[in-house]
């Protein structure tokens, strides 16, 4: 194909500045303290890391201002640079312990020179013995002036690309951190995280801010009366258990005066904040399709992905390819293998890493996917766009789908529907799950039929709601994959491309997130699998998940229901029985994610099987929600679950729904030059599925 | 737990003859204590030419840490390389040459 555009631009390297914090714009009131207090509590997960800053009007080049930090030595201390080089700090002595709530403050008395560290655990562990009150009068130093912001989670690290950039970034929560302009003593400091602030203490108070306040946003907000709201850089963690709660409510809306915690990361990252090299603006005719920007530097080449959508509000195809965007970001720079040492059995081959993949574990600054850890442990619950997505380039490998990581996935996988689609001759438009949570119906529904990638796993409840709508229409539905219609996100309300997933209860995943923290902090929704929000996948595609393998890939074999008259469409012109036993992933179309018809999996009464899969390995092991008990037996050799269901059912007003439920599915529709039984299934739905005529 | 029987050769053949894939019972239960050999130094493979060159590497388990190269034997197929791992783990599991 023709590049629509080309030039020379000048490279440069950019860096990505990782780390979540928080930044307060108004200088004013921090720029007149003389005495102060700082306090917060805390929940440090990695107290042993080195420094990090809990919050301060620190400058790290200037080594000017003033911060409580957790020190190298893992204790709490005041920093005082006067940015004359002479930096004085002030220690508890007392190492804190991970994962344990503290009241952690200190004071400075600009009279007298003393600072005073309190470092006072919540609950006491009598041979464990954390707390610390220590006094140092007369220190010699005054916090010297600078153009440092006052900082939550980090100090000011200088500027990058017209950025403050955070340095000794935090691990773990902080709830209630407060500034007083006086210095306060301990009983002070506890009457201090009362609500409201008490009589006597509001003069004192700077801020304090409370985190319980806009959870959905990235605001922080002060509750005193000088409002000093801040912003939230890198979306830390909200909607988290605060030191108060009481395990009484699990929902944060429930008791929002118990979720006031804040988890910092030194690994968080949604926007990397690159500047612009080069622009393209689509013109406005431009066919609706996958396009990618070519980028090559002598022998170096890489392509970057873009999807071109119509105008919004119009169409130019009766069949939209929805691309799985929401899951894109979900998978994006996975990198949780190099530290999984199981992932060989489970995978049965050996893990086979990309060049992509060791720049990835070199970089930790490309940050996560929502199948990652953070390094302090954490679930990763957020994963955005703004940033290089090394996985979502056309024809690398996957680390752990396939020997030699030959099985393409997601964006991979889905050319090969790009392909058919183009080869086929077929018209379509691309629009993304991006677009449909933003638009809802008024985007599908103006298409004949939709077709999705090959693994649609995560749908917010506005997609859910539209495709639910859209089929109650008389929409048609291909799904072409398998583990489809699985999680649910939430989209966030202002920021663009992230997703926040809480995983809860059941499902495969990593690890899970905390108690109390099943929420998404975006939208309130209860996250997890839609299975155990009470939607099925079934009841949408007629199916739901069932089991999973990364070896090799089985066929299918038709049921007697392709064989009655509602299917005579679907297999007009085929006489196999045999469906797939060829393709480019793991030769065969019926593999890696697979979906049943279940009626416990939502499966209406008139789904109609048309085939079943085969010649699944032991090693495709049922979907763990299936596993409530453990029994010997449960590789798809042995177990009758574990297999995936071609389907099709009609829906109201002449609508319907084909499901491939089958994630390699795609990877056969090539085969033979387009002329084999898989692709001839596809045309054939599609083609009626196209036809207005009722189903 | 179960132990290695080096004299299942059987075993082995079947391996090398399809090393992904469909597997007996019995392989299957070898290749679970085969394939879990610990950090540090566990196997991977180390695609040099997407889909077509691999060699081998050792992961320590820790991220970040820069992935050992084994040395530079080049393997233009997966499956190859699935055997050569499958040596180099007997020899350490049984003391024993493969060849
Ligand atoms: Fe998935």
């Amino acid at each position: 194909m023709e590049p629509v555009a080309a030039g020379e631009f000048a490279g440069r390297q950019q860096a990505i500045h990782a780390g979540s914090h928080g930044v307060i714009g108004r200088d004013a009131p921090f720029a007149a303290l003389s005495s102060f207090t700082l306090q917060a509590m805390i929940w440090p997960t990695t107290p042993a890391r080195g420094r990090q800053a809990l919050l301060g009007k620190w400058s790290e080049p200037d080594q000017s201002g003033y911060a409580l930090v957790i020190d190298n030595d893992a204790t709490l201390a005041l920093m005082l640079g006067d940015g004359e080089d002479n930096v004085e700090i002030v220690s508890s002595g007392q190492p804190l312990h991970e994962r344990e709530w503290y009241l952690v403050g200190a004071s400075f008395d600009a009279e007298t020179g003393e600072v005073c560290i309190h470092q006072v655990p919540l609950v006491e562990n009598p041979l464990a013995n954390s707390v610390a009150e220590v006094c140092k009068t007369r220190t010699s130093r005054r916090p010297g002036r600078s153009h440092a912001p006052f900082m939550i989670a980090a100090t000011y690290g200088g500027e990058a690309g017209g950025r403050a950039v955070g340095t000794h970034h935090y691990n773990g929560k902080i709830d209630s951190p407060r500034i007083a302009n006086r210095v306060l003593d301990r009983d002070s400091m506890t009457a201090l995280l009362q609500r409201p602030i008490p009589a006597d203490l509001r003069p004192a108070v700077i801020a304090a801010w409370d985190f319980a306040r806009a959870i959905p946003t990235t605001r922080i907000e002060d509750a005193s009366a000088n409002r000093i709201d801040g912003m939230l850089v890198n979306l830390p963690m909200r909607a988290m258990t605060g030191y108060n709660w009481t395990g009484k409510e699990m929902n944060w809306q429930h008791a929002p005066e118990q979720y006031g915690a804040i988890h910092f990361h030194e690994d968080d990252l949604y926007d990397a904040g690159w500047e612009a090299d080069f622009e393209y603006t689509i013109p406005a005719d431009m066919r609706s399709g996958v396009y990618a920007a070519r980028l090559t530097s002598g022998e170096d080449e890489d392509h970057i992905p873009f999807f071109v959508r119509p105008p919004r509000g119009s169409r130019n195809a009766d069949l939209a390819l929805l691309i799985p965007t929401a899951s894109y970001w979900a998978y994006a720079n996975e990198h949780m293998v190099v530290e999984s040492s199981g992932s060989e059995i489970f995978n049965g081959h050996l893990t086979s890493l990309s060049p992509e993949d060791l720049f990835l574990n070199a970089h930790p600054e490309f940050g996560h996917s929502m199948y990652d850890v953070f390094f302090d442990g954490s679930a990763v619950c957020h994963s955005s766009r703004l940033r290089p997505i090394l996985n979502m380039r056309p024809g690398i490998t996957i680390s752990w789908v396939g020997p030699g990581g030959n099985m393409p996935w997601q964006f991979n996988a889905d050319l090969h529907i790009v392909d058919w689609l183009e080869a086929m001759g077929h018209d379509y438009d691309v629009i993304t799950d991006d677009d449909l949570d933003d638009e809802g119906l008024q985007l599908i529904g103006q298409y004949s039929a939709v077709m999705t990638g090959t693994h649609p796993e995560y749908v917010s409840t506005r997609m859910w709601d539209a495709f639910d709508t859209y089929l109650r229409q008389g929409g048609r539905l291909m799904y072409m994959g398998g583990n489809g219609f699985y999680s649910r996100v939430a989209y966030h309300g202002t920021l663009p491309g992230v997703v926040e997933l809480r995983r809860t209860e059941v499902e495969f995943r990593e690890k899970s997130a905390a108690p109390g923290e099943y929420y998404h902090s975006f939208n309130g929704e209860y996250g997890g699998i839609w299975r155990r929000i009470g939607r099925p996948p079934g009841t949408l595609v007629g199916v739901g998940m069932a089991v999973e393998g990364f070896d090799i890939c089985g066929y299918y074999r038709r049921k007697p229901g392709s064989y009655e008259s509602r299917a005579e469409f679907i297999f007009s012109g085929i006489d196999d029985e045999i469906i797939g036993d060829f393709g480019v992933v793991g030769g065969g179309a019926a593999g890696i994610e697979l979906d049943r018809c279940d009626g416990d999996l939502g499966s209406p009464p008139h789904t109609l099987v048309l085939a079943s899969s085969e010649g699944l390995s032991n090693q495709y092991l049922p979907t763990v929600e299936d596993c409530l008990m453990i029994s010997p037996g449960l590789g798809a050799m042995d177990n009758s679950q574990a297999r995936g269901d071609m389907v099709f059912f009609e829906t109201p007003n002449g609508g319907g729904v084909f499901s491939t439920s089958s994630m390699s599915w795609s990877g056969s529709l090539c085969h033979n030059g387009y002329d084999n039984n898989v692709s001839k299934v596809t045309d054939n739905v599609l083609r009626r599925f196209l036809d207005p005529a009722p189903l | 737990m179960y132990k290695i029987d080096p004299s299942r050769k059987d075993l082995v053949e079947e391996f090398r003859a399809n090393p992904v894939g469909h597997h007996s019972a019995d392989l299957q239960q070898m290749l679970n204590v085969v394939r879990a050999d610990p950090f540090p130094g566990k196997y991977v493979l180390l695609c040099v030419k997407p889909h077509r060159e691999w060699i081998l590497g050792r992961l320590s388990g820790v991220r970040g840490d820069p992935v050992e190269v084994v040395d530079d034997q080049v393997f233009t197929c997966a499956e190859d390389a699935e055997w050569e791992v499958f040596k180099r783990r007997w020899k350490t599991l049984t003391g024993e040459d493969l060849n």
